[in-house]
C-alpha cells in the first residue's frame, strides 16, 4: 500500500477495480486517443510536411521542393543553382538543426504523450504541450527560415542589384524575379495537426475520467 | 490483472473486451498476461518501433544521394502531347478568316488541308521520327514527321563541332574508321537501319554504312551518338549497308564496286580473275552495343557490283537477298574506246538476284571453312556452292531495290532499266532450292534458279523503278526515277483481302518533284508497317525552293497514304540543305526512349557507364608529374572550376571535365581557342581529351553553348609558359 500511495502522490490516483464499475469507457477513451495521437505523429514523419512549386517561363514543368521532418526532396540542386545568382544560401543550410533533430523531437513527443497517459493529474497537460504546439511551431519556424534566407543575400552576387531582399510566404503565392512560388502544407503536417487534436480531445476525456478520482484522493488525504 | 495496465493500449483494449470478473475470464486474462503480452502492455514498443523505423529515414538522406535521372512519373504533364480539350467548332468568323487567308495567299482547300495535316502547335511533338542518311555529309538527320522539322543531325563519319565530335572528344571513334596511313574524315552515308527485335523496330540502335570507304557505324539511341566505326578490311566500297536480320544478330554490309580483296593490286584485264564483290555479316553484340569483329565474317561474291540487300523475315527468316547490276563484268574504259560503264553494265537482259542462306553461312564460318584476308574470315565461292549457301535467280536488267514484304513471303526487285517490278515468292525459292531447279550456273559455278520457278508476278509501273516500301493496307509503293513519281500498286497472296483492287496491279501514280530516289513509309520495312506517311526522297529540287547559288538542296516530300485507292496527295516539301540523303528509317516516336540527361554525374558516353576518374564537385585539381599534366575540371552554371590552368610549353595535357548539371537542356560547351578544341558537355557527362601544349601563350577557354544569364562570364584562361631558351 505504501508504494501505491507514493505513486499516487506523484502521478495521480490509480484506478482501482471499483472505479471501473460502470465507468470503464471513461478510462479507456483517453488511452485510445493518446495512442492514436502517437500513431499519427509517427506516421507523419514518413510523409511530406510542406511543398513549394516554383513556376517560370523556362521551366515548363515547374520546379518542386518538398520538405520532410528531416530532409528536403525535389529540385533542390536546381533551386540552389538558381539561388546562387541572387546570393541566397543553399536550401540545406536552412533549419539544419531542426532537421537533424526532427525525428528525435517527434520521438520525444511520442514518449512524452506515452508518459502523459500514466499521469492522472493536471500535470499531464505539461507533458503534451510540445505535441499540441508542434504543427504551429513548424510553420512559424519555416516562415522564419524563409525570411532569413530571403534577407541574408550575398551583396557580391551577380544579380544582387536586380533582386532585393524578399520573403517567400510559407503558405500561398509569392513572386521572386521571374518565379512564382506556391507553397502549401502537406499530408505530414496534417497528420501532426490530427495528432494535436487527438491530444486535446484526450485531455478533455482525461479530466472527465480522473478529476473525480483526484478529488476523492484529496478528500481522503485531508481527512486521513 | 489487465486492469492494472489500463494506461496502455493493450490494457485499454483488454478492458473494453473483457467485462466482469468471472473465474473463466480471470484465467483467460492470466493466459494473456504472458511475458510477451506484458512487454506489449507496457506500451514501450510504439516508440521503439518508431525509433528503429525513423532511423532508416534519418540514415537515408545522410548517404550521399546518387543523382538519378528524374523518373517519368514525377513529371506533371507528359511533354509533347496535346492538351485534352473539347471538340473544336469553327465559328462563322473563323470560316471568314480562313476564306480571306486562302484568297490572300492563293491557297486551295487542298493546300489548307495539307497544311493542317502537317502543322504542329508549339510544344507538340511529332508522331514519327525519321532517321535520314546525310549522304556525303557523313552525318545522319533526325526529322519529325509529319511536321518535317529537322530536330538535329548526328555526326557519324565527319567531325562536327556543335556535338563536340572530333575536336577533342570523339576522335577515338573516328580513328577506328581510318586506314593505315590515311585519316578518313568524311563518309558517303546511304542506308540507315534501325535495330529490330522479331522484325519490328525496337528503338535501341541505328546502323549506317559509308559507301566511299566501306565502313559501318553504330549509333546508340539512348543519347543519339556514334559509338563505333568499323572499317571493312577486305574491300573499299559498299552500298547495301546497312540492313539488319530480324533480331539484329547480324548487320549486313553489301559491297558495290568490286576490287581485289585486301587492297591488293590488279589491272582491268584481270577483272574476272582478281576482282571480287562481297557481303559482310557483322555480328552485333546488343549487350555491349557494339559490333563484335571477332564473330563477323564475309562471303566472297563474283564482281557483279552488288547493289542492295534485305533480310528475309517471318516466312523467309534465315535468308537474305541482294541484287547486282554488272553481271556483264564490264570494265568500262570510255577513254580506250570501250563502252562506258553506263552502257557496259546494261548489256544483258538479266542480272542476278543473290539468295543467301544465313544459317548455312554461319555454320560454315563456325566450322572454320574460310580463308583470311587481312585477318578477316572470308568464305570462298567454292564453299558457298558446296555448302549451298548462295544461289542466283535471274532479275531483269540492272535492277535496283530489293525489298522483302512485311510477311516475308515476297521479294520485290525494282527494274531500274526495266519498267517492271519483279516479285519473287520466297516459298517458291525455297522449293526450287530444295528441288534443285537450277537450269544453269554462272561463270563462277554458282547455281542459277529457273526464273519461272521462283517468279510470282511482274507489275509494270513506269520508267526507272528503284525502291519499294509497304503499308498496312496491302499496298506497295515504288519510286519511279525517270517518271519522277511514286507508284502505288497492290500486293497479292494474303494481302489481296486488305485492299479492294486486283492483286499485282498498278493503282495510281503521284508525281513528285523531282527525280525520286528512295522512299520511306512509316515503319515500312518491318513486319508491321503503319502506313499513314510516305516520304519521297527526291534527288533534284530544281525550282521548288529559292535558289541558293548553283548548289541546291534535296527535296523530301511528304505524301499522305492514309487514304486508299487513287488518293495519295503530296502534303509538304521539305528542303534538306546538307548532303544528299538517300534512305531513311521512320519509327513511331513512342518506341524511342532517349535520355534527357545522363543517368549520373560523371557518365562516360563512350562506355555508357560512370567514369571512375571523372571529377565531381570538390574534386577539382591540376596534377603535375614532370611533363605530364592532368586537369580535373567541373562545369556548372555559370563557371568552370578551375578558371586558371597553367602548364609549360611541351607538356602532355590530359584534361577531364565533368558537367555537374541535372536539368534538361543545360548543356555547356568548352573550347580552347587556338588549340582546335571544342566539346559539348550534356548534363552529367564526363569528357576527357588529350593534347600537347606545343604553343606558348595565353589561350582563353569559354563555354560555347549558351547556358545561362552569365554565359559570357563562364570562361577561364589556359596559360602555356614558354620553355626557357
Amino acid at each position: 500500500m505504501t508504494s501505491v500511495s507514493f505513486i499516487s502522490n506523484i502521478l495521480g490516483p490509480r484506478v482501482s477495480s471499483n472505479d471501473l464499475l460502470g465507468r470503464r469507457m471513461h478510462f479507456v477513451i483517453p488511452t485510445i486517443m493518446l495512442s492514436l495521437a502517437r500513431l499519427a505523429l509517427i506516421i507523419s514523419v514518413f510523409l511530406p510536411y510542406w511543398h513549394m512549386t516554383l513556376e517560370a517561363p523556362q521551366y515548363p514543368n515547374g520546379l518542386e521542393l518538398t520538405a520532410y521532418v528531416n530532409h528536403l526532396e525535389g529540385d533542390v540542386r536546381e533551386i540552389d543553382g538558381l539561388n546562387h545568382y541572387i546570393g541566397m544560401r543553399k536550401l540545406n543550410d536552412a533549419a539544419s538543426l531542426e532537421r537533424a533533430l526532427g525525428v528525435w523531437m517527434v520521438i520525444a513527443m511520442v514518449v512524452l504523450i506515452e508518459m502523459a497517459g500514466l499521469v492522472h493529474t493536471k500535470w499531464a497537460l505539461l507533458l503534451v504541450i510540445p505535441a499540441l504546439l508542434f504543427p504551429v511551431g513548424f510553420l512559424v519556424d519555416l516562415q522564419f527560415w524563409l525570411y532569413s534566407h530571403g534577407h541574408n543575400l550575398d551583396p557580391a552576387a551577380p544579380l544582387s542589384s536586380s533582386v532585393k531582399p524578399f520573403v517567400p510566404p510559407a503558405l500561398g503565392v509569392g513572386t521572386i524575379g521571374q518565379f512564382r512560388t506556391i507553397a502549401s502544407a502537406e499530408a505530414g503536417w496534417y497528420f501532426a495537426c490530427v495528432s494535436s487534436l487527438f491530444v486535446a480531445a484526450a485531455l478533455f476525456f482525461h479530466r472527465r475520467a480522473f478529476k473525480p478520482l483526484f478529488d476523492k484522493m484529496q478528500i481522503a488525504k485531508a481527512g486521513g | 490483472m489487465a486492469d492494472k495496465f489500463l494506461d496502455t493500449p493493450h490494457g485499454a483494449l483488454n478492458a473494453l473486451i473483457y467485462r466482469g470478473n468471472t473465474m473463466k475470464n480471470r484465467q483467460l486474462k492470466f493466459a494473456l498476461a504472458s511475458p510477451l503480452a506484458f512487454l506489449f502492455a507496457v506500451g514501450a514498443p510504439i516508440p521503439v518501433i518508431g525509433f528503429s523505423l525513423a532511423r532508416s529515414v534519418i540514415a537515408a538522406p545522410l548517404q550521399a544521394p546518387v543523382e538519378q535521372a528524374p523518373p517519368e512519373s514525377k513529371k506533371k504533364k507528359k511533354i509533347g502531347a496535346a492538351k485534352e480539350e473539347k471538340a473544336v467548332e469553327f465559328t462563322p468568323a473563323n470560316f471568314a478568316e480562313i476564306q480571306k487567308l486562302a484568297n490572300d495567299r492563293k491557297l486551295t482547300p487542298d493546300d489548307l488541308l495539307a497544311a493542317a495535316k502537317t502543322y504542329q502547335p508549339s510544344g507538340r511533338h511529332d508522331e514519327y521520327i525519321m532517321f535520314a542518311s546525310g549522304g556525303h555529309s557523313g552525318q545522319m538527320f533526325v526529322i519529325g514527321v509529319p511536321s518535317m522539322r529537322l530536330l538535329r543531325s548526328i555526326a557519324v563519319f565527319t567531325p562536327e563541332p556543335w556535338q563536340g565530335y572530333g575536336y577533342g572528344v570523339g576522335e577515338d571513334v573516328l580513328k577506328e574508321g581510318d586506314i593505315p596511313g590515311q585519316e578518313l574524315r568524311w563518309g558517303d552515308t546511304h542506308h540507315p537501319a534501325l535495330s529490330e527485335t522479331k522484325g519490328d523496330y525496337d528503338g535501341e540502335f541505328l546502323f549506317i554504312g559509308d559507301k566511299a570507304n566501306a565502313r559501318l557505324a553504330v549509333i546508340d539511341l539512348r543519347d543519339f551518338e556514334t559509338k563505333q566505326i568499323v572499317k571493312n578490311p577486305i574491300t573499299m566500297s559498299d552500298h547495301g549497308a546497312a540492313f539488319v536480320t530480324p533480331n539484329t544478330d547480324y548487320v549486313i554490309e553489301g559491297g558495290q564496286y568490286a576490287v581485289p580483296f585486301g587492297n591488293a593490286y590488279a589491272t582491268a584485264e584481270e577483272y574476272q580473275k582478281a576482282y571480287r564483290g562481297m557481303v559482310t555479316f557483322w555480328k552485333f553484340d546488343r549487350a555491349k552495343g557494339r559490333i563484335d569483329i571477332s564473330q563477323s565474317f564475309a562471303l566472297e561474291l563474283p564482281p557483279y557490283w552488288q547493289d542492295l540487300f534485305d533480310a528475309g523475315k517471318l516466312a523467309s527468316d534465315g535468308l537474305i537477298f541482294g541484287n547486282c547490276f554488272n553481271s556483264e563484268l564490264a570494265t568500262g574504259g570510255i577513254e580506250l574506246n570501250k563502252p562506258p560503264f553506263e552502257a557496259g553494265t546494261a548489256q544483258r537482259d538479266m542480272d542476278y538476284l543473290h539468295i543467301i542462306d544465313t544459317k548455312k553461312a554461319e555454320a560454315a564460318f563456325k566450322a572454320g571453312k574460310f580463308e583470311k584476308v587481312n585477318g578477316f574470315p572470308v568464305i570462298k565461292i567454292e564453299t558457298l556452292i558446296a555448302d549451298q549457301i548462295l544461289f542466283f535467280a535471274p532479275e531483269p536488267k540492272s535492277p535496283h531495290g530489293v525489298d522483302v514484304t512485311p510477311n516475308g513471303q515476297y521479294v520485290v526487285v525494282a527494274g531500274k532499266l526495266d519498267p517492271h517490278v519483279t516479285v519473287y515468292s520466297t516459298s517458291k525459292i525455297k522449293a526450287a532450292i530444295a528441288d534443285k531447279k537450277f537450269s544453269s550456273k554462272d561463270s563462277y559455278g554458282i547455281p542459277i534458279l529457273d526464273f519461272d520457278a521462283v517468279m510470282e508476278a511482274q507489275v509494270e509501273l513506269g520508267l526507272g523503278p528503284l525502291h519499294t516500301q509497304f503499308d498496312d493496307k496491302g499496298y506497295a509503293y515504288t519510286s519511279l526515277f525517270l517518271d519522277s513519281a511514286v507508284a502505288r500498286w497492290t500486293l497479292g497472296g494474303e494481302y489481296s483481302s486488305l485492299h479492294p483492287e486486283q492483286p499485282w496491279k498498278l493503282v495510281t501514280k503521284t508525281p513528285v518533284q523531282y527525280n525520286i530516289g528512295h522512299l520511306c513509309a512509316a515503319e515500312g520495312d518491318t513486319v508491321s508497317p503503319d502506313g499513314k506517311y510516305l516520304i519521297a526522297m527526291n534527288k533534284w529540287a530544281i525550282d521548288r525552293f529559292f535558289p541558293t547559288g548553283p548548289l541546291l538542296a534535296q527535296n523530301f516530300q511528304l505524301l499522305d497514304i492514309m487514304q486508299g485507292g487513287a488518293a495519295m496527295p503530296v502534303l509538304y516539301d521539305s528542303p534538306i540543305g546538307v548532303g544528299e540523303p538517300h534512305y531513311c528509317q521512320m519509327i513511331k516516336a513512342d518506341k524511342l526512349h532517349p535520355w534527357t540527361i545522363y543517368p549520373e554525374i560523371g557518365w562516360d558516353p563512350q562506355k555508357q557507364a560512370i567514369d571512375p576518374l571523372a571529377p565531381k564537385a570538390g574534386q577539382e585539381k591540376v596534377v603535375r608529374n614532370g611533363k605530364e599534366v592532368e586537369v580535373f575540371m567541373t562545369a556548372v552554371r555559370s563557371h568552370y572550376f578551375p578558371e586558371n590552368v597553367e602548364v609549360n610549353e611541351g607538356d602532355n595535357v590530359t584534361w577531364h571535365i565533368t558537367s555537374l548539371e541535372r536539368t534538361m537542356d543545360a548543356t555547356h560547351g568548352f573550347c580552347i581557342g587556338g588549340y582546335n578544341i571544342n566539346l559539348s558537355l550534356e548534363p552529367g557527362e564526363a569528357a576527357t581529351f588529350r593534347f600537347v601544349a606545343n604553343k606558348a601563350g595565353v589561350y582563353p577557354y569559354y563555354c560555347t553553348e549558351f547556358c545561362s544569364a552569365l554565359h559570357l562570364e563562364m570562361a577561364g584562361y589556359f596559360r602555356v609558359k614558354p620553355a626557357a631558351k
